[in-house]
């Protein structure tokens, strides 16, 4: 296992390596100034152009940038934000919490309502459930999230006046302590709603096929054959070998997952990185944008050794072979 | 193939999508023709709702929703055709390589392919158009790049597959250059599967360039699907129809084209019958 | 008087699937009593893998269904039981190994795990550890293998494990399915003799399927026939391969026993397997058939006695009265 671990971890390294350098590509390769892509468009305070271009080293040539950036880079110096006057790489850390406080909450309970769906399906394995499933992964495949979002806040918010439609906290009588978790909560609801529709669809259609073919294998059979009751046999051999294709397909597209966050984050007014984004576009706040890339691409990264450690964990065959990856 | 059309034409679902492109085509077309009121016009009626004078109502600016939409579909047709052709033809080239040669080459390649599916594309595609400004082409051209993996994946399996087959021995023993059977007689066959992936990037490509235009992100002066949601959102509370229809326009066109994909696939694919 | 555990009597089994309509087993008998080395013998599409699965209920429901004919187990009539009885049934006094031994253990759950979950359910007032490890000694499998994941073993490993699992219940009746046939010759001999130590240790009955005539000769104190979903010859192994009343039997010995013709090809039997999605009222091997007849076409005979005893039956016309009532050695082929 531990063999596999750190393969897993060797194959990272080049990859964010490469990440940090397709960031420094970008820099250099759109039109202008590249010290604008480092400073944005928001007004600064003289001198700190300069600063900028001393400590990026810009009027050297390219490798010894390429250089001094992984080492700025590798020191936490993401640049720093006049609009929101922070230092980049605070500004994300701190938002980012309030994005995984919405994304996480949100894939268990899809990954677990798309599972129960499944198992619930799949003894009635027929075409009306195979149908139904497969059309309701297709419009969620179909629709701009986003637009789910705001299709949720017409109705819930807006029509029905069950939840709030924006932001976190109430700003009339602010809440303290249970009350505030509460109202968070709240708060969090109908985004949470937007982004678990979302994925339930992805979830349910691959848990279906996952546990309709294993239903199939021949070591169910040897289960049954041993006199074992269906319950026992559902939930002590078919479930954990069904779970495990449902926790690689959310693991590895948790890329999609966090795009998808910061997307509805921005109907909602959620103050996470997905606000943050749109905001800084707003302002012009490059730095701001490359560094909420890094972080997100560097993110998915470590999300994806996750899940090769999860993926080991749940399926000791995999650790005999060092690549996860189809 | 002798046997695509029956079996296309039995995917039905795939059949309404095919004419629902046809008509969206149609439409974008005759526009360019005939181009009718100006869906640009600022006009006095505003933020009405949908009534028989205006359909689906008129936004902030006075602007006719039904109208901005159908203009609408030339910025969404184009993005998606233009992301998807980029994408399938650097996929194809790359994948064919790969596939064929292997070694470094292949190892090289899919190192690559796996770079661009870890990074997430609708936020680097962001950056990058934010930071070199908006415009059709730079999106058509960051969604080219961030999509050519998936086609490359499909167009190296399958060239493994068939460069393995005994015709291409066949062919060898002829005295055929590696290159000129690479292009003509493995590619060929192998393009089927990477169709079906193409018309899937197409809906792919939809959404991420309204979800950029969303962001504010594209050029005023084009009217996109995904600008009109931008709108929608600061309106969300008077004027539900400034999010509700443009966004169905986006929903149906990429359910069209996914469901076109789907039954391009299937019916492309013998080994694939009958399983949806 | 031995008591039967297992009895087939004239099962009739289809298999239906969206558009065709599988005839799997079209008169199977059989029965098997306490103590007794059975075998079923034929070739692959037969239907004697049916027949395993139908004596536990493991044909895929939905799609299985028995047209004619009742199972019996120990007396009692189990044809149309539903799954949750079936679980009961189960294990005791029946139980089942099948053929290829990786895809029938769990992938993810380690072996001695695998084998307890056997234990706890048959012989609950056993102490789980120590009985597994009794087990695995008793098919001589070394205790390093308990905490080992299936595909981390060989193949004669694992069959040992599947063994291990269904003697685990205690079965008054082992049902072999192709055990050896994914196994290598080395291995195969080793896996047959620890089922016959195994019946013998534990007086357990074995009914043994396969194709492999040899297995089954030497294993086996009695032979069923099957051809097309029916049984056709039965009786004492001495008899049925000593002097075969079926011309597919014959068929199948000379088969068996010869390496090459005359003209130095493959001796097999003519014709082509039946195709079980039309079924015919004659007999299903008429059409090969070098002996073939009138009646062979127009119905299938009951079964015949050849033996006072009533020991060795067979159903074919040959033996009908009028016919011939000697078996004949020696079969014409098919050009």
């Amino acid at each position: 296992m531990g063999r596999y671990l750190l393969a897993r971890i060797l194959w990272a390294v080049p990859i964010v390596l490469a990440i940090l350098v397709i960031n420094f590509l970008i820099i250099h390769v759109v039109p202008g100034d590249p010290v604008q892509a480092l400073v944005g468009d928001f007004p600064t305070p003289p001198g700190y152009v300069e600063q900028v271009r001393q400590e990026f080293g810009l009027d050297r040539p390219i490798a010894h940038q390429l250089g001094l950036y992984l080492w700025n880079l590798a020191h936490g110096n993401l640049g720093f934000s006049f609009a929101n006057r922070q230092a980049v790489l605070g500004l994300i850390l701190d938002r980012a919490r309030l994005t995984l406080l919405l994304m996480l909450p949100s894939l268990t309970l899809a990954a677990m309502l798309g599972i129960a769906l499944a198992m619930a399906a799949a003894p009635r394995a027929g075409s009306i459930y195979d149908g139904a499933i497969t059309a309701l992964s297709l419009i969620g495949y179909s629709m701009p999230i986003f637009w789910l979002g705001q299709l949720l806040v017409i109705l819930f918010a807006i029509k029905l006046r069950w939840l709030p439609a924006q932001g976190m906290i109430s700003l009339r009588n602010t809440p303290t302590g249970w009350a505030a978790v509460w109202d968070v909560t709240w708060h969090l609801a109908l985004p949470a709603l937007s982004v678990t529709i979302y994925y339930v669809a992805v979830v349910a259609r691959v848990a279906r096929a996952s546990v309709l073919d294993t239903i199939s294998q021949d070591y169910v059979l040897t289960a049954r054959a041993k006199g074992l009751g269906r319950r026992a046999v559902l939930w002590r051999h078919v479930l954990p070998n069904s779970l495990i294709p449902v926790v690689t397909v959310i693991g590895y597209n948790f890329g999609y997952s966090l795009t998808g966050a910061i997307l509805v984050e921005t109907v909602f007014a959620w103050p996470g990185l997905g606000n943050l984004f749109i905001t800084s576009i707003g302002n012009r706040d490059y730095p701001v944008l490359q560094g909420i890339f890094l972080f997100t691409a560097i993110t998915v990264v470590v999300a994806n050794v996750v899940t090769d450690l999860l993926y080991g964990v749940l399926d000791p065959r995999v650790r005999v072979s060092h690549r996860a990856h189809a | 193939m002798r046997r695509f059309w029956p079996r296309f034409v039995s995917e039905r679902a795939g059949l309404a999508a095919a004419a629902y492109v046809l008509v969206l085509t149609i439409v974008m077309l005759a526009l360019e023709v005939m181009p009718g009121s100006d869906p640009h016009a600022i006009t006095s009626e505003v933020m009405l709702p949908p009534s028989a004078a205006h359909v689906l109502g008129t936004d902030e600016l006075g602007r006719d929703v039904l109208l901005g939409i159908l203009h609408g579909i030339r910025a969404s047709l184009t993005v998606g055709f233009a992301a998807a052709l980029g994408a399938t033809l650097i996929g194809v080239l790359i994948g064919a390589v790969a596939g064929f040669y292997g070694g470094i080459l292949d190892l090289l390649c899919m190192r690559l392919s796996e770079l661009f599916q870890v990074v997430p594309s609708f936020i680097l595609a962001a950056v990058i158009v934010a930071l070199s400004g908006p415009g059709l082409p730079q999106v058509v051209a960051v969604i080219s790049l961030l999509g050519w993996p998936q086609v490359a994946r499909l167009m190296r399996a399958e060239v493994m597959r068939i460069k393995h087959l005994e015709y291409v021995d066949a062919v060898r023993c002829l005295g055929t250059r590696e290159t000129s059977i690479l292009m003509g007689e493995i590619v060929p066959n192998a393009l089927a599967p990477v169709l079906a992936a193409g018309t899937l990037i197409v809906g792919h490509a939809i959404l991420l360039e309204a979800g950029l235009s969303f962001f504010g992100l594209s050029s005023a002066d084009i009217i996109s699907w995904g600008r009109m949601l931008n709108s929608g959102q600061r309106f969300l509370f008077n004027a539900w129809w400034l999010s509700v229809f443009p966004g169905s326009a986006i929903f149906l066109t990429v359910l069209a084209f996914n469901l076109l994909g789907d039954a391009l696939g299937s019916a492309l694919n013998p080994r694939s019958a009958g399983k949806k | 008087m031995i008591s039967t555990i297992l009895e087939i009597s004239d099962l009739t089994l289809s298999y239906a699937t969206p558009g065709r309509k599988l005839m799997a087993l079209q008169g199977v008998s059989l029965s098997v009593g306490e103590g007794e080395a059975v075998g079923l013998v034929g070739e692959s599409g037969s239907g004697k893998s049916t027949v395993a699965r139908v004596a536990l209920g493991l044909t895929p429901a939905g799609v299985a269904h028995i047209q004619a004919g009742c199972i019996r187990i120990g007396g009692r009539d189990v044809t149309h039981l539903g799954e949750d009885a079936w679980a009961v049934l189960r294990g005791h006094p029946i139980a089942i190994v099948f053929q290829d031994p990786l895809s029938f253990l769990n992938p993810v759950m380690r072996v001695s795990r695998q084998i307890a979950e056997s234990v706890e359910r048959h012989t609950p007032e056993l102490a789980v550890a120590p009985r597994v490890r009794e087990l695995l000694e008793r098919v001589k499998l070394s205790a390093s293998c308990a905490a080992s994941y299936p595909h981390e073993l060989s193949g004669g490993m694992r069959q040992r494990v599947l063994l291990a699992i269904a003697i685990a219940c205690r079965p008054k009746l082992l049902i072999a399915d192709e055990p050896t046939t994914a196994l290598d010759v080395t291995t195969q001999a080793e896996i047959l003799a620890l089922l016959e130590e195994l019946r013998v240790d534990l007086n357990m009955a074995l009914l043994l399927i396969s194709h492999d005539l040899g297995l089954v000769a030497s294993a086996c104190e009695r032979i069923y026939v099957i051809y097309a979903g029916r049984t056709i010859e039965w009786g004492p192994t001495a008899r049925v391969f000593g002097a075969p009343a079926h011309p597919y039997s014959e068929g199948l010995l000379h088969a068996a026993q010869t390496d090459r013709d005359r003209d130095g090809r493959f001796v097999t039997i003519g014709g082509d397997p039946p195709d079980l999605t039309h079924t015919g009222v004659g007999c299903a091997f008429a059409p090969r058939c070098g002996y073939a007849m009138a009646p062979c076409t127009e119905a299938m005979p009951e079964p015949i006695a050849l033996a006072q005893s009533r020991s060795h039956m067979v159903r074919c016309w040959r033996y009908a009265e009028g016919s011939l009532s000697e078996p004949a050695g020696g079969m014409a082929e098919q050009p």
